[in-house]
């Protein structure tokens, strides 16, 4: 099985004998044990392993680590220290309830706050769809993103 | 360096002890003899006379303290802290919180029946004032004055006439030295700092940062992974197996048939039998199972089919009219239905139908497990930690088995059962034999399911067949009730509203033959599936007697019938009168006033009876309460439905009641909020369908539509759910549950506001209807 140099938020990473089909998930989780990216379906559906490949937001486990040559961004490279501005969103409105899916959650936010750094409900609707939260704390993910985003805590 | 001390008992029902540390801290442990501690819902043996430890004591004046519950999402690990951190009367930045393991000195630890708060509310109230008051008597004796002219706060303790402070840390050594306290003063509840505030989850840094908080995430050094391909029959087995062929794989290091175990008074399905496959990562294990050939004695369970159960149901709508046979269980009978039927002005009939329902936490079921010189160490994210279950399936005994408690990823209920924990140490021991063999050291194991994993073998939500019919006389009032439940391990509400408010009474049921689905506790059991039916009736009910349908229920609850008897002399306020309905899930009885109260708040923060004559067309406002696990709840629900059955939800109102104490008001709002989008997975999307003696849904999508299993999302959800805690006067209870179940009917009775169409089938989905 063949090795693969990658760049993990900004750290060039070999990974040594895996397959060139296993995905970037696996990867991160088993291979590189950075377990914050999450499983939650393995086909693409829930976004729980929602990745940044290049700044733009991905599915890793749709993501074979062969077709992986450009940055990946992880919630780990989001800040260790919960300083984005999304992470002190998200502690400050108290949005998990679980929490499993949120690192995930994060990653979209992010990637839409880079193209739409002052979204409306409408935007967030539609780039935080994929994402699903079992426990129900989409309110609270719209409020975090808006205050994250400077349009103070409007919920609606 | 420890120096044991031991109290005097407590109100007969707890010892307190309190243990000097080596460089001048102390713990504070409450311990409970084994009559009163012993959960009652199972979870492993009763506690023994050893001392638990709650609170320890820092020098540095900080003070760690342990959440002893699972932690599944419902925010439990704040909860229970935060109530020993008032009455300590520290403040939350002083404070560690620390998960226990499972240990049975612990008493009850369980995640489950929204009990945590209910049955610890009291007691950590008690150990956080046992510990200030262990302060005030050390710092008394230290400056000679009494203990009635010191205060404290923010752990310190203060003598304001001499001006004299001392830091809970700097009396901990001393306090160890002095007789406990046998009675502690509880603050007056307007004095809490911590209690009722919103103080955010424990573990909110690790999950923002992406830090390893959840089961999933645990790593022993040299972790092995397992995938567990089970029977897609339930109740089959494998006969044999390519395992020669698949540990020839790359990657692949163990790959064997694991037999049944029943496991002794677990919830689930004990030790299924499978084929386990343990790789170098989990993708390697799973990629390899793709290859696996089982050959699957089936048994009789693939003879069944979702069709065959309905028609089956439909078949047996005639023994409706039947009094139940000798009182089944859960059948009820008060007066006689039929000839009520018969005199009344108008009467009302309808069928109703839930399907099963599967849990589907977003962290697919995982454990892992190390076996290592004849014993076992597990982390367990079940929500009922049971380390006799994982010893059985070892084959060892409960005491060499060590238990963790590691964050879920939600559980919901199905981690009530715990198949991947039995899973996880059956593989964990095979493994450690197999490379014991081969001159190998033992190593941990993770067994993961995928998703199709845990749809397709879950312990599900049972569906419901219910058969309908209600009278009314000519002024509206409801003079009888019918349900007939044909049973698929169904629930038969006979302790549900309108019981004990109707004269006229049957509810009954059969069972649906053959069924051998596995069914199980799904968040607010029985109550999720019964509210839709129940509120959905009640609500075609009110309005043929041409009420307005909140009004028609507080109406309805003015009214006992038959009244009830005289409470005995000194009897609580509230207490329930015969026959009254109970709620599911352990919650005492019903108190009408209560559900009154839940009403009348919604139906004033909704402005209800105003805003309903001013709807547009294809607008509409739905009401309906449940009583459930000792909580009081009730919506109002705002719809728009389009003509191609586009359904939005435009706004949602929630009047709660859980008692005179919200413990933590964030998460408390948190949960109702998911328990009403919870509802709505439930009400438009969600059914597992059986054909052959297996589940057809996948995963949360499906190129073919009726094979997905659609969790809401965020364009779906409202833009708010406007939440009022109504408190009164009774204990404080749980709300995982209660949040939940009438969110389902709500939405209902708002369609059918909106477009004159009854909604007596779940999911929608199937009717056509999408939201928008």
């Amino acid at each position: 099985m063949p090795n693969y140099r990658l760049t993990i938020n900004g750290s060039q990473r070999t990974v040594e004998n895996v397959p060139a089909e296993m995905p970037l998930l696996w990867v991160l989780r088993d291979t590189l044990n950075l377990k914050g990216t999450k499983f939650g379906c393995g086909v693409g559906a829930c976004g729980a392993c929602t990745v940044h490949i290049n700044g733009e937001p991905r599915r890793a486990c749709q993501t074979q680590v062969s077709t992986v040559n450009q940055a990946v961004t992880t919630i780990e490279g989001l800040s260790a220290d919960g300083s984005h501005p999304l992470q002190k969103a998200w502690m400050q409105v108290d949005v998990p309830q679980c929490g499993y899916c949120q690192a995930g959650q994060l990653m979209s936010a992010a990637a839409l706050l880079r193209r739409t750094p002052r979204p409306t409900d409408a935007d967030i609707n539609s780039a935080m769809s994929g994402n699903i939260c079992r426990c129900g704390t989409y309110l609270r993910i719209r409020e975090a993103i808006h205050i994250a985003a400077g349009n103070g805590t409007r919920r609606a | 360096m420890k120096n044991t001390k031991e109290a005097k008992q407590l109100n007969r029902r707890s010892f307190l002890q309190v243990t000097a540390l080596a460089g001048g801290g102390m713990m504070i442990s409450l311990y409970a003899p084994k009559s009163l501690a012993q959960g009652p819902r199972g979870g492993g043996p009763g506690p023994q006379n050893t001392p638990q430890t709650y609170i320890t004591i820092n020098p540095n004046n900080t003070f760690t303290i342990i959440a002893k519950n699972p932690e599944t999402g419902q925010g439990i690990r704040a909860a229970l802290p935060q109530i020993i951190a008032d009455e300590l009367d520290v403040d939350w930045s002083q404070v560690t919180v620390q998960q226990a393991d499972f240990d049975p000195k612990y008493g009850s630890q369980i995640e489950g029946g929204s009990t945590a708060i209910p049955t610890n509310y009291a007691t950590m109230r008690q150990v956080g004032a046992l510990g200030r008051t262990m302060m005030l008597n050390a710092a008394a004796d230290n400056w000679g004055v009494p203990v009635t002219e010191l205060t404290t706060a923010s752990g310190v303790v203060t003598h304001t006439a001499s001006r004299r402070t001392a830091t809970y840390g700097s009396l901990a050594a001393k306090a160890a030295t002095m007789p406990a306290p046998t009675n502690p003063v509880l603050k007056d509840p307007k004095d809490f700092k911590i209690i009722g505030k919103p103080i955010p989850g424990v573990d909110n840094m690790a999950i923002v940062t992406g830090k390893p908080a959840f089961s999933v995430d645990v790593n022993p050094p040299g972790m092995l992974h397992a995938v567990y391909e089970q029977c897609p029959v339930f109740g089959g087995r494998p006969v044999s197996a390519n395992l020669d062929e698949i540990k020839k794989l790359p990657g692949v290091k163990h790959a064997f048939i694991v037999d049944r175990v029943q496991i002794q008074g677990g919830q689930g399905q004990g030790l299924v039998p499978g084929v386990a496959i343990v790789a170098d990562n989990w993708w390697l294990a799973s990629n390899a199972r793709k290859s696996l050939k089982v050959q699957w004695e089936e048994g009789a369970t693939a003879t069944q089919n979702s069709p065959g159960y309905a028609t089956a149901a439909n078949a047996m709508k005639g023994q409706a009219s039947q009094p139940p046979a000798g009182g089944g269980r859960g059948s009820a009978v008060q007066g006689n239905v039929e000839e009520a039927f018969q005199g009344a002005a108008k009467v009302v009939e309808a069928e109703y139908y839930f399907p099963l329902i599967a849990h589907a936490p977003l962290e697919p079921q995982n454990s892992t497990a190390q076996f290592k010189d004849g014993k076992l160490e597990i982390w367990s994210p079940s929500q009922i930690p049971q380390p006799a279950g994982a010893a059985a399936a070892a084959g060892i005994q409960n005491t060499d088995v060590t238990m963790h408690l590691v964050r879920a990823g939600g559980g919901f209920g199905r981690r009530l059962a715990s198949e991947y924990d039995y899973q996880a140490a059956k593989i964990a021991r095979v493994v450690t034999e197999e490379r014991a063999a081969q001159g190998l050291p033992s190593v941990a194991v993770k067994v993961l399911w995928s998703r199709e994993d845990d749809l397709a073998h879950d312990n599900y939500r049972p569906g419901g067949f219910h058969y309908f019919k209600a009278a009314l006389d000519a002024s509206g009032k409801m003079t009888a009730f019918r349900d007939f439940v044909a049973s698929v391990s169904s629930v038969t509400p006979a302790g549900e509203f309108p019981t004990g408010f109707v004269p006229n009474l049957q509810i009954s049921s059969a069972p649906v033959n053959p069924f051998s689905i596995p069914t199980g506790a799904l968040r607010a059991p029985s109550t999720n599936g019964v509210s839709f039916v129940m509120q959905s009736f009640i609500d075609e009910v009110a309005v043929a007697a041409g009420k307005d349908p909140l009004q028609w229920r507080i109406d309805t609850l003015r009214n006992p019938n038959p009244p009830p008897a005289a409470p005995p002399a000194g009897a609580a306020q509230g207490a329930p009168g015969a026959g009254a309905p109970r709620g599911g899930g352990g919650g005492g009885g019903f108190n009408a006033a209560r559900a009154i109260g839940v009403l009348e708040a919604v139906r004033d923060m909704s402005n209800w009876t105003t805003a309903r004559a001013s709807l547009p067309k294809g607008t509409g406002m739905g009401v309906a309460f449940q009583f459930a696990h000792a909580g009081y709840v009730a919506y109002v629900v705002e719809v728009a439905v389009d003509a191609n059955k586009k359904l939005k939800v435009n706004k949602a109102w929630c009047a709660v009641d859980i008692g005179s104490q919200i413990v933590n008001t964030s998460m408390a709002k948190n949960l109702v909020e998911g328990g009403f989008i919870e509802g709505m997975s439930h009400i438009m999307g969600w059914e597992i369908t059986i054909d052959k003696g297996r589940v057809q849904q996948t995963n949360f999508t499906n190129a073919t539509a009726a094979l997905g299993y659609p969790p809401t999302r965020m364009n779906q959800a409202p833009p708010s759910i406007e939440v009022k805690f109504v408190t009164t006067n009774f204990n404080p209870t749980g709300l995982g549950e209660p949040s939940l179940p009438p969110a389902v009917p709500a939405i209902a009775n708002a369609i059918f506001a909106a477009t004159g169409v009854r909604i007596r089938s779940l999911p929608l989905v199937k009717a056509g209807y999408s939201w928008t």
